[in-house]
């Protein structure tokens, strides 16, 4: 006769301070031991009302509160903000203005995907790729200063174009960036892509099937690991990114592993647009003229663009008035993390630090 | 210079003095512990300040840099913030069993010295058994780690206790079979014979030699033992936040962490011992071997950290027993028959 030992479920909170859920994103997690039963999602820690404050504020200052909805891709926000404006009320931007938004939009995916890979590999106990990948986006983050000043929240892009032109030494220190960022990639590939370690731990683990990218409407590098071709840049395209020569990276695995392959696919190609930007860059103005008392055309539109982490959409709505009527900010994370409850019932509870690092889940852009 | 004469002498000088033997016996066992401990603490705040130099010149950085020569008194200002940090009690704590597993951990740590040779003669007591009661004295730790996450009444902590619990057990068994594999050759389970057996070749006639498998076998399963990456599941910081410890502060929480330090120089120790000669070697003093050797060990388990990630907690018990196990068998095997075939 077998006497069964009396097991019991588990809740633990796993944040909103835990060191791996990226911010302030609470899970609450069933365990049977260390597997996962469960996985309930609790989001709205950071809420800052950023929709509704843009209601009270014109055009030109709606652009630092862009900034907070998104801050690690800041740029990205910028541009699809302006670009939403733009779109309402035609507005033709610069030359100029448009290569310096792409090199921007570029260098700040650059960013983005080293902080994802690095903070990847923190959560999976490799503690040394992190800073590696932080030396890089230090590089990125002086030439980001120069230009506006600032190395976070940047309040760059304008309503018709940039704020200010960017400084001589911009493009020579641009420049020795790019000389140097393929060969640090292959550092990172070095270290972390062909070890037996890296490979069992990410191989298999966090699995989003092609059908399941559909049904949460999951976009970005995530989408693309799991064999859907699909980037806003070519498909949708925007500004003059069909001047551009550039791959998209396709991977079919589904995974974690596959997700990171993509993001280091997708930094040699931001890397290649920027150089192409950086040659063609023309001379001339960079900003169109527009009222400083900026007020569109009423009506309604939807604007968006590929940020690091998927589909970033601005839905407007505007009356006529120099506020926006109606604001309404999409980013790529939201629909990450709804995946997640679907991903976690049976996985370890490493696996689902993994798996939420290679969503690349960024709190702000949720709770917005 | 060797430092063994200078106990004898002193030991002669006590006997000069009139001291009975049982008197000079219990003076020279206080003052061995008090310099053996003295020696350790010393170590331990070095190896904690060597390793985050270490990790930072591997990361780019510099690490401490303000406190002292190159940040070398940092971990003595560290260690004086905790001392005057406030003991924090869990009010839901299991107020015995948390207060007994740092101290269990610290005493079983500083216990395995008791066999370890740290030169010609430099041992505290040459115990017949040497390998058996190190085997035995460093497991008890275990039993600490499962107390401190029992008692601390966290579930972070407790996943970090049954995980190490779970993770020591299984490495205890291929890291026993690999050592076993030194004392079938060596005849016997005293550390100095086991030392003195690889003199030969001018003092290079190691057992690394003869037994790379069991060296592997011994330092992977080390690795796990020290709870160091690429097996540091019990306290995955991104995981479980600090794992059996996430409750501790203050005195109790140095004493974790000074002893996982101290455990880390006696695998490193034990590999020296075992599997490089110890203190053999030609021209220096032979502490000082030792200490190179030990110190060379304890970098190759720095480096392992600094440049793996972590295993899951299911890969790491599927490689210990269906990896580690049957390769140890394998290697006991072969040295059982080489060793005879040679007639060593």
């Amino acid at each position: 006769m077998t006497e069964d030992l009396r097991t019991e479920e588990m809740i633990i909170n796993m944040g909103p301070h835990h060191p791996s859920t990226h911010g302030v994103c609470r899970l609450v997690l069933t365990l049977d031991g260390e597997v996962v039963k469960k996985c309930v999602p609790v989001i709205g820690y950071l809420h800052r009302a950023i929709e509704k404050m843009c209601e009270n504020r014109t055009y030109a200052q709606c652009i630092p509160l862009m900034d907070r909805f998104e801050y690690v891709t800041a740029m990205s926000t910028n541009w699809v903000f302006a670009l939403a404006a733009e779109k309402l009320s035609d507005i033709e931007v610069p030359e100029r203005a448009e290569h310096l938004r792409v090199i921007m939009g570029e260098l700040n995916r650059i960013a983005s995907h080293l902080l994802c890979i690095g903070v990847t590999g923190l959560d999976l106990g490799a503690l040394t790729p992190f800073l590696y990948t932080f030396r890089e986006r230090e590089m990125i983050l002086d030439l980001f200063e120069m230009t506006c000043g600032q190395r976070l929240t940047y309040n760059y892009m304008r309503v018709g174009g940039v704020s200010q032109d960017i400084p001589p030494e911009f493009i020579p220190k641009c420049r020795e960036f790019l000389s140097i960022i393929d060969g640090k990639i292959d550092d990172y590939e070095r270290i972390l892509t062909e070890n037996p370690i890296w490979i069992a731990r990410n191989k298999g683990v966090g699995i989003i099937p092609e059908q399941m990218v559909y049904d949460y409407a999951i976009s970005g590098p995530a989408a693309r690991a799991s064999g859907v071709n699909f980037d806003i840049r070519k498909d949708d395209t925007y500004s003059i990114y069909d001047r551009f020569e550039f791959d998209i990276p396709v991977f079919y695995g589904c995974d974690n592993y596959d997700r990171y392959r993509t993001r280091l696919g997708e930094m040699r190609q931001a890397a290649r647009i920027i150089r192409q930007a950086l040659d063609q860059l023309p001379e001339g103005p960079v900003r169109a003229k527009v009222p400083m008392n900026f007020k569109p055309h009423p009506g309604e539109v939807y604007a968006r663009i590929e940020n690091s982490r998927g589909e970033m959409g601005i839905h407007l709505i505007s009356d006529g008035d120099k506020k926006p009527y109606r604001l309404r900010a999409r980013g790529g994370s939201y629909n990450h993390l709804m995946a997640v409850p679907q991903i976690a019932p049976g996985l370890k509870i490493a696996d689902l630090v993994a798996v939420f690092a290679s969503l690349d889940i960024i709190m702000p852009e949720i709770d917005r | 210079m060797e430092l063994a004469p200078i106990f004898i002498w002193l030991y002669n000088k006590m006997l000069e003095f009139g001291l009975g033997i049982t008197a000079a016996d219990i003076i020279s066992l206080v003052v061995l512990a008090v310099v053996v401990f003295g020696f350790l603490a010393v170590t331990a705040l070095f190896l904690v300040w060597w390793e985050r130099k270490i990790s930072a010149h591997i990361q780019q950085r510099f690490g401490p840099m303000m406190t002292g020569w190159h940040g070398a008194l940092q971990t003595i200002a560290d260690a004086v913030k905790l001392i005057q940090k406030e003991d924090i009690l869990p009010a839901l704590a299991d107020r015995k069993v948390f207060f007994w597993a740092p101290v269990i951990v610290f005493v079983c740590s500083f216990a395995a010295y008791v066999v370890i040779p740290f030169g010609d003669g430099l041992i505290v007591s040459d115990l017949n058994i040497g390998v058996l009661y190190i085997v035995a004295i460093t497991t008890f730790t275990i039993i600490a780690l499962l107390m401190a996450g029992w008692g601390s009444n966290n579930k972070y902590a407790l996943l970090g206790g049954m995980r190490s619990a779970a993770q020591a057990v299984s490495y205890e068994v291929p890291m026993v079979l690999a050592v076993l594999g030194v004392v079938l050759v060596t005849g016997s389970m005293s550390m100095n014979d086991i030392v003195r057996m690889q003199s030969a070749w001018g003092g290079f006639r190691w057992n690394i030699i003869f037994q790379p498998l069991g060296f592997l076998i011994y330092v992977i399963a080390a690795t796990a033992e020290a709870n160091r990456t690429p097996f540091d599941i019990p306290e995955a910081e991104q995981e479980l936040v600090a794992g059996y410890n996430v409750e501790y502060s203050g005195m109790k929480f140095a004493m974790f962490f000074l002893a996982e330090f101290v455990n880390l120089f006696t695998v490193s120790a034990i590999a020296a011992t075992l599997f490089l000669g110890g203190w053999n070697g030609p021209w220096l003093p032979s502490w000082v071997w030792f200490l190179i050797k030990t110190l060379g060990m304890v970098l190759l388990f720095m480096l392992f950290r600094w440049t793996y990630p972590r295993l899951r907690v299911d890969q790491l018990m599927e490689f210990a027993w269906k990896g580690l196990v049957p390769l140890a068998f394998v290697n006991l095997v072969y040295v059982g028959i080489v060793a005879r075939w040679l007639n060593w």
